[in-house]
């Protein structure tokens, strides 16, 4: 009796864990917003702004997998040395645009209000970034990846229906095509863009 | 009489063919995909854009700036204006592809603001519960019959556009715009060209002005930022072709599923 009360003990903590690691895409979402919502009202300066919104896109960003899918197919005829080069400067790049893009905004407020589960490795969170006299309102809707539960990554922001990330794949495949294909010129207009 | 019908039938069945070619959403978004659309005179749209960003630089910003930090009631009263002139488009385009209840909503909106709402300044109409629907045009109503984009182009001041979307601007001129008949085409002696060429440099500004920040930061952030306004140009075609409020990116998931698989 008592092992079978042990068992069942042992089930349900086990069972209960597993609920508490794992991250509900909309909750991630507003939790990661209000991070990023914190930084931008801080009356910090604005570089201690930049690299404070790039640890929240280090933890909350599938870089990688970006990096990946803004490459595209030609990834695959890369050597290793080229793909963690490539994986380098895109680490760069992105968390350089990513901060950039977002610093400009001002105390923003973005209301997440529905949630979508594509299949099991995609949910796709609906949010509004409320109007201000400056700007009407934009409808942002953020394609997390959720293959694990317990740790939900941002893959992509669709904003007002257009993908960043796949703009961003077009601008490199364009950049590829201009230069027959050659992956060095890619690296260099990435590291330039960095240095800058 | 006999003749007139055979045509009729003719160009009915014709019609209704393309209909249901195009009535394929999938095969429609296919056609419409960004990647898939060439752009067959790169150097030539790549020359126009510079020459339109120089004149962006020169006349459409600095507007843009000034008329941005006018009275809000100002910019919205202005805004609407311009969206109910555009009713005389969509109206037409929502006859074309079979859309009469969206027809119907938008011919009162028209009216109503037109009247009530003094000149389109305010949208009276919404508040008698006739929201507003996505403008349509005539190249979204050739592709919702099946026409494909053709290339990519970049057209001088107007900028991005498709082979398509281009030819079917021209419809605008050949008598499917009724704001430019009554300016341009002199239909009525109230109204000039003047008036005409002005609602559409206004249309300019205060697109400029509404999207000012995402516009610059996007010049500022882009490693190529002719390709950047190309896609987004053309994602955002393929959404309003659709008419659908679902996320394109999310219709077609294999570039994201391959990444996983590798």
């Amino acid at each position: 009796m008592k092992k079978k009360n042990f068992i069942l003990i042992i089930f349900f903590y086990f069972l209960s864990t597993i609920n508490v690691n794992s991250i509900e895409p909309d909750v991630f979402v507003q939790s990661t917003v209000n991070r990023a919502t914190e930084i931008l009202s801080d009356s910090t300066s604005k570089d201690e702004k930049i690299n404070s919104l790039k640890k929240v896109a280090k933890d909350t960003v599938d870089i990688n997998g970006i990096g990946n899918y803004t490459l595209g197919s030609i990834r695959k005829n890369l050597s290793d040395t080229q793909k963690n080069r490539y994986s380098e400067l895109f680490q760069d790049y992105f968390l350089k645009s990513f901060s950039n893009r977002l610093v400009e905004y001002t105390n923003p407020e973005i209301d997440v209000f529905k949630k979508e589960k594509l299949n099991e490795n995609y949910t796709i969170v609906y949010s509004l970034l409320k109007a201000t006299e400056k700007r009407p309102e934009v409808k942002i809707d953020w394609r997390i990846y959720t293959k694990y539960p317990n740790n939900p990554l941002i893959r992509d922001l669709i904003i007002e229906g257009l993908s960043l990330a796949r703009t961003q794949k077009e601008e490199f495949a364009s950049i590829l095509n201009s230069n027959n294909g050659d992956i060095n010129a890619l690296f260099k207009t990435l590291e330039e863009f960095s240095k800058n | 009489m006999i003749k007139k019908i055979v045509i009729l039938l003719i160009t009915t069945l014709a019609l209704t063919i393309n209909v249901n070619a195009g009535s394929d959403n999938r095969l429609i978004l296919k056609k419409n995909d960004p990647t898939e659309i060439k752009d067959c005179f790169e150097k030539i749209n790549r020359a126009t854009f510079a020459f339109n960003n120089a004149l962006d630089g020169i006349v459409f910003k600095p507007v843009a700036s000034v008329y941005k930090v006018l009275p809000s009631p100002v910019r919205t009263g202005v805004s609407n204006s311009l969206d109910n002139l555009s009713n005389l488009v969509t109206i037409p385009n929502n006859v074309l592809q079979g859309e009469f209840a969206k027809a119907g909503v938008n011919t009162g909106r028209f009216l109503i603001n037109s009247t009530v709402g003094l000149l389109g300044l305010i949208d009276v109409a919404s508040l008698f519960g006739l929201e507003e629907y996505e403008k349509e045009d005539y190249g979204q109503s050739l592709a919702k019959h099946g026409v494909g984009p053709g290339c990519y182009v970049v057209l001088p001041v107007l900028g991005p556009s498709t082979a398509r979307d281009t030819i079917a601007t021209s419809f605008n001129f050949l008598g499917g715009d009724a704001w430019y008949n009554v300016t341009v085409r002199n239909d009525t002696q109230y109204l000039s060209n003047e008036d005409y060429y002005m609602s559409k440099v206004t249309g300019g500004v205060d697109f400029r002005a509404k999207n000012y920040d995402s516009i610059e930061s996007l010049k500022k952030n882009s490693v190529d930022f002719y390709a950047s306004v190309k896609s987004l140009y053309l994602q955002d075609r393929q959404q309003k072709i659709l008419n659908t409020n679902k996320i394109i990116s999310t219709q077609d998931d294999s570039d994201w599923e391959e990444i996983d698989n590798n």
